[in-house]
């Protein structure tokens, strides 16, 4: 065991093993060989890697920790949501309304269209008889 | 993550309509999603409006909730893209002269009055330091080492990739560890 002075292991150095520590703390990136070997001989990286781990566990901690909304925070998001609730109530009777108006166009342009053919068919058979 | 019956009965009422099953979910996590909101913004103000935009998002689009992970968890997706979008409209907007050193500590009332004093002391410590960072670094590190978001979500969710999530996370953890947990010689290197 080396002591924590900086000092070098075939290619690796310090300054490389400090760059890839953030990675390899949380095991999301593995450390290669060389570099494994470099932190087990060395002091200072084995503090440097244990300081990154009590880090990630304050972070973790901080999950624990709830912050109390400033009062009235909670009112005024139940008012956003209840006018958010009213336009959407709106918007639907408005869909259901716009359905219902080009339905009864469409009933109109049907009955008109069936109109139409009785008179000309009518109008033909009249026609007919007439040239008979 | 286990989803308990209580959330998954009141999940399935609200994508059925039931306003009040609805607003009791909100009521359950209220806090958790302004405190992470808070924290990505650092301020309340941003934080607030994150709050309402996250709802009103999840009300518009609750009946997509397939409820495979936690009520929660969905929620943090949806707080970090909001945060995400404000924190960008707000760099577009920024005119004036405020700059990630102006950050404000989280000063306020915290609902654990079990926790040491040396833990209070830790934890705020902690919370100064993300303060502090950049806002980018801040999401990312907030996001994987707080909430525990996987690499895939929080690049989904912030709009970058997973590759430069990993460069953004390694910087933050850096800094923090430099600024928490300072090496022999950093101190020095530091204040000079």
């Amino acid at each position: 065991m080396r002591s924590s002075k900086r000092f070098a292991t075939a290619d690796v150095t310090c300054e490389s093993v400090a760059a890839v520590l953030p990675g390899i703390v949380d095991g999301h990136d593995v450390a290669d060989a060389p570099t494994h070997a470099h932190v087990e001989a060395c002091l200072r990286c084995q503090a440097e890697l244990a300081q990154y781990r009590r880090l990630l566990r304050a972070l973790h901690q901080l999950r624990t920790q709830v912050l109390a909304p400033a009062p009235g925070a909670l009112a005024e998001l139940f008012t956003a949501l209840n006018a958010e609730g009213e336009q959407r109530a709106m918007r639907f009777l408005l869909s259901g309304r716009k359905v219902a108006y080009v339905g009864g166009i469409a009933a109109a342009t049907a009955g008109a269209a069936g109109a139409a053919i009785l008179v000309a068919t009518r109008a033909r058979h009249r026609r007919l008889r007439l040239a008979s | 993550m286990a989803v308990s019956v209580e959330e998954a009965e009141l999940v399935a009422a609200a994508k059925d309509g039931d306003g009040a099953a609805f607003a009791e979910l909100v009521r359950a996590t209220h806090a958790s999603t302004y405190t992470m909101a808070f924290r990505l913004m650092g301020n309340e103000d941003d934080a607030r409006d994150v709050v309402q935009d996250v709802y009103l998002r999840a009300f518009r689009s609750l009946k997509r909730f397939r409820g495979d992970a936690r009520f929660s968890t969905w929620l943090y997706r949806i707080t970090a893209n909001s945060a995400a979008s404000h924190l960008a409209r707000r760099t577009r907007n920024r005119h004036d002269a405020i700059t990630d050193d102006d950050a404000v500590p989280d000063e306020r009332l915290d609902i654990d009055p079990q926790l040491s004093a040396e833990a209070r002391v830790l934890r705020d410590r902690v919370n100064l330091a993300l303060a502090e960072l950049p806002e980018k670094l801040r999401a990312v590190v907030v996001l994987r080492d707080v909430y525990d978001l996987p690499h895939e979500a929080i690049a989904e969710e912030l709009g970058i990739s997973e590759a430069a999530a990993k460069v953004r996370l390694h910087r933050a953890r850096k800094k923090l560890r430099e600024q928490l947990y300072p090496m022999p010689g950093e101190e020095r290197a530091r204040a000079v």
